[in-house]
C-alpha cells in the first residue's frame, strides 16, 4: 500500500513540476522586449487550423502587412504563433489561452479558427483570413458592415470569373466539372455560385467530391469524358494534389482551371483568376495595424477583398492540351 | 491564470463525456470502437442543426444522443450479426457517418454564433463564458456517471460488464452476449454523440472535420485516468475517466503553453498515450522488482 501511495506521489510531483516549468516558460515569454522604446508592446494571437501552404502564406503575409505600417514583432508588437494542427480541439485551448492571456488581437487562419474565436470573446477584435464567406460563417452581420469584433479579408473570386475565363479559352464547352473537397465549406459557397453562373450560360455541371486527397484520382476520372474543363474552387486539398489531378486531365485534355495561383504556377493547372493569399494575408496585416492603431474598428471594417486579382496561365499546361490562347489573354500566359 | 485554469478544467469536464463513451467500450466490452470518431460530429451536426432550426437545446442534445445510438446499432450490428471484426466494423460506420454528416447539414460546416444553446440559456445566472462551461460541465460529468453507475449495478448492467470481462463464462450463464455487445455500442455510441452536441455548442460550430482524432482524445483520457487515479472498482473507474479527462486537457494546455512546434503537437500526444498505455507493465516490474529484493 505504502509503495503505491508512493509512486502516486512521485507521478504527481512529476506532473506538478511539468506544470510548473510550464508557468515559468510562460512567465518568461511574456516578460515583454526592454530595449524598444516605453510605448505599448501590443500582443496578438495567431491561430491556424493546421499547416498547409496556403494557410502558412496568409500567416506570413500578416506578419508583413502589420510590419509595412510599423508594427514589428519583438518590437512594438510580440506575436503568439500558435497552430491547431488540424485538430479542432486545439482551437478552442489556444483561442481560451489568448482571451485569458487578453491579447489585443487574435488573427485567425481558416474558417474554424475564427468560429471558435468569435464564439470565445465579444470584445478582443479579431482579423480573419483563408475564409470565404464571413456571413454565412455568421463571424459578421454583413460583409460590408460588420457590426461586430471580427473582421478580415475573404479568398473568394466571384466563381463566375473563373468561368469567363474557361469560356475564353474553351468556347466549345457544354458541360463543366465542378472538383471539390466534400468536407470544405468554402468550396461549396463557391461551387453553388457557380452552377448557378453555369446555368445562366447554359453549361451542364458535373459534380465530383473528394474527402481526402486519396480520393482524387478517382474523382477525376469519373469526370473525363463527361465535361469539357476542370473548375476548381479555392479548396486545400485540391490545392495541394494538384499536380495528382493533371496527370489525369493533361492526358485526357481537360483544362483545368483554379483560382489559387501555386496550383497553377506550380502544380501544372491550366488557368484561373488568382487569388494570392500571401497579399489576402498582407492585406489582413494592414487592417489588424488600422486597429492597433485605434484608427479604426472591426465593426466598420468591410470585409477585404483581393485587391487586384489575376489571370495566369500556365503556358506549358495549355499547349500540352493543345489550348489556343485569344490575342487578349497574351499577356496573361507565365 | 485563474481564469486559465477554469476554462481547461472546463473543457476536460465536457470532454469526459466523449471519454466515458470510449471507456465503455474499450475497458468494459474490450473492444477500441472507432465508430466513435464519426458519432462525435454526427452528435454535432444533429444538435447544431436541430438548434438553427430553433428547437431548444434540450431537444437538440437528447436528439443527438439518439443518432450516436442508432451509429451505435450500426456498428453492433455490423459486429455481431455480420461477423465483421469489431475495429473494422468501427470504421465502415465512421466512414459511412461523413456522408450522413453532410447530408444532416447539407453543408461542411453549421455554425452557432449568435444561436440559442445551452450555455445561453444559463445567461440569468451571469457567469463568465468560462464559468458557464464550467458548470455545464460539471453538470454533465456528474450526472451521466452517476446515471451510468445505477446503470451498470442493474441485472442488464452487470451482464455488459461480464461479457468484457469473461465472455464464456456469461455465455454460460445464459446470456447472448451479442445483445450485450450491441447494447453497450449503443450507449457508448450514445455517450459520444451527446459530447459531441455539448462540444458543438461550446465552440459555436459543428464542422464535419470535428471528429478526427477524438479516438485518441477519448483513449489517453481513459488511459491517462486508470494511471493517475486508479481503477479499483467501476465507480472509481469512473471517476478515473473523468479526472483523467481533465489531466489530458492541463497536458495539451501546457505543451500549447510552452509553444510547441505545431508540426510535432500530434507526436507528442501518441508519445503520451503510449507512455501512459506501457506504465502499467514498468509499474508492475518495478514492484516485481522491488519485491524481489
Amino acid at each position: 500500500m505504502l509503495k503505491i501511495l508512493r509512486q502516486k506521489k512521485m507521478i504527481a510531483l512529476a506532473i506538478g513540476a511539468v506544470l510548473a516549468v510550464g508557468s515559468f516558460a510562460g512567465c518568461g515569454s511574456e516578460k515583454k522586449e526592454a530595449g524598444a522604446d516605453n510605448s505599448k508592446v501590443y500582443r496578438i494571437g495567431v491561430l491556424q487550423l493546421v499547416q498547409h501552404g496556403a494557410l502558412d502564406d496568409s500567416n506570413k503575409g500578416f506578419v508583413d502587412g502589420l510590419a509595412s505600417k510599423g508594427y514589428k514583432d519583438g518590437a512594438n508588437i510580440k506575436i503568439d504563433q500558435q497552430n491547431a494542427q488540424g485538430d479542432q480541439s486545439n482551437l478552442k485551448t489556444i483561442s481560451q489561452r489568448f482571451v485569458n492571456n487578453k491579447v489585443d488581437l487574435i488573427y485567425t487562419i481558416a474558417t474554424p479558427a475564427a468560429q471558435i474565436a468569435a464564439n470565445e470573446t465579444k470584445t478582443i477584435p479579431i482579423v480573419g483570413a483563408a475564409i470565404t464567406d464571413y456571413k454565412a460563417a455568421k463571424l459578421v452581420q454583413s460583409n460590408e458592415k460588420p457590426g461586430g469584433n471580427v473582421t478580415g479579408t475573404t479568398d473568394y473570386t466571384p466563381p463566375g470569373r473563373q468561368i469567363d475565363l474557361a469560356l475564353k479559352l474553351v468556347p466549345h464547352a457544354k458541360a463543366v466539372g465542378a472538383l471539390y473537397t466534400s468536407s470544405e465549406e468554402n468550396s461549396q459557397i463557391q461551387v453553388k455560385a457557380m452552377k448557378e453562373y453555369a446555368a445562366e450560360k447554359g453549361l451542364t455541371v458535373v459534380e465530383a467530391t473528394v474527402t481526402n486527397v486519396n480520393d482524387i484520382q478517382q474523382a477525376v476520372q469519373s469526370l473525363v469524358g463527361k465535361v469539357d474543363f476542370i473548375y476548381c474552387p479555392t479548396d486545400n486539398t485540391i490545392a495541394s494534389a494538384m499536380s495528382n489531378i493533371v496527370k489525369i486531365a493533361v492526358p485526357a485534355k481537360l483544362p483545368v482551371f483554379i483560382g489559387d495561383e501555386a496550383p497553377i504556377k506550380t502544380g501544372g493547372a491550366t488557368a484561373g483568376i488568382s487569388v494570392n493569399f500571401y497579399k489576402l494575408g498582407f492585406q489582413a496585416g494592414e487592417m489588424a495595424a488600422d486597429i492597433l492603431s485605434g484608427k479604426l474598428k472591426p465593426a466598420d471594417m468591410p470585409i477585404g477583398l483581393q485587391k487586384e486579382a489575376k489571370v495566369i496561365i500556365n503556358k506549358e499546361a495549355a499547349k500540352a492540351i493543345g489550348l489556343v490562347i485569344p490575342e487578349e489573354l497574351r499577356k496573361a500566359v507565365e | 491564470m485563474s481564469d486559465l485554469i477554469v476554462s481547461t478544467v472546463a473543457q476536460g469536464l465536457l470532454w469526459s463525456v466523449l471519454a466515458m463513451g470510449v471507456f465503455l467500450t474499450f475497458r468494459t466490452l474490450d473492444i477500441a470502437d472507432l465508430s466513435v470518431e464519426g458519432s462525435f460530429p454526427l452528435g454535432a451536426a444533429v444538435a447544431a442543426v436541430l438548434l438553427t432550426g430553433n428547437h431548444n437545446p434540450a431537444t437538440a442534445i437528447i436528439a443527438a444522443g439518439i443518432a450516436g445510438m442508432l451509429a451505435g446499432a450500426v456498428t453492433g450490428l455490423l459486429h455481431t450479426k455480420l461477423k465483421i471484426p469489431a475495429l473494422m466494423a468501427g470504421i465502415l460506420t465512421m466512414i459511412a457517418l461523413y456522408s450522413v454528416i453532410l447530408r444532416v447539414m447539407g453543408k461542411a460546416n453549421v455554425s452557432l454564433l449568435n444561436i440559442d444553446t445551452v450555455y445561453t440559456s444559463l445567461a440569468f445566472l451571469n457567469l463568465s463564458p468560462n464559468m458557464t462551461t464550467f458548470v455545464v460541465g460539471l453538470i454533465i460529468a456528474v450526472l451521466i456517471p452517476v446515471l451510468l453507475y445505477w446503470f451498470f449495478g442493474t441485472e442488464i448492467g452487470m451482464a455488459l460488464r461480464a461479457t468484457g470481462n469473461n465472455p464464456q463464462m456469461i455465455r454460460a450463464m445464459g446470456v447472448n452476449t451479442d445483445t450485450m455487445l450491441l447494447l453497450g455500442l449503443v450507449i457508448s455510441n450514445g455517450l459520444v454523440a451527446v459530447a459531441g452536441a455539448f462540444i458543438a455548442q461550446n465552440n459555436g460550430f459543428a464542422d464535419v472535420g470535428m471528429g478526427v482524432g477524438t479516438i485518441v482524445i477519448g483513449l489517453a483520457s481513459v488511459i491517462i485516468g486508470e494511471v493517475l487515479f486508479g481503477s479499483k472498482d467501476f465507480k472509481n473507474s469512473l471517476i478515473s475517466v473523468v479526472l483523467g479527462s481533465i489531466a489530458y486537457r492541463i497536458v495539451i494546455a501546457v505543451v500549447l503553453y510552452l509553444g510547441m512546434p505545431p508540426n510535432d503537437l500530434k507526436l507528442f500526444t501518441a508519445i503520451l498515450v503510449a507512455i501512459a498505455l506501457a506504465l502499467p507493465l514498468f509499474k508492475a516490474k518495478w514492484d516485481s522488482r522491488k519485491v524481489g529484493v
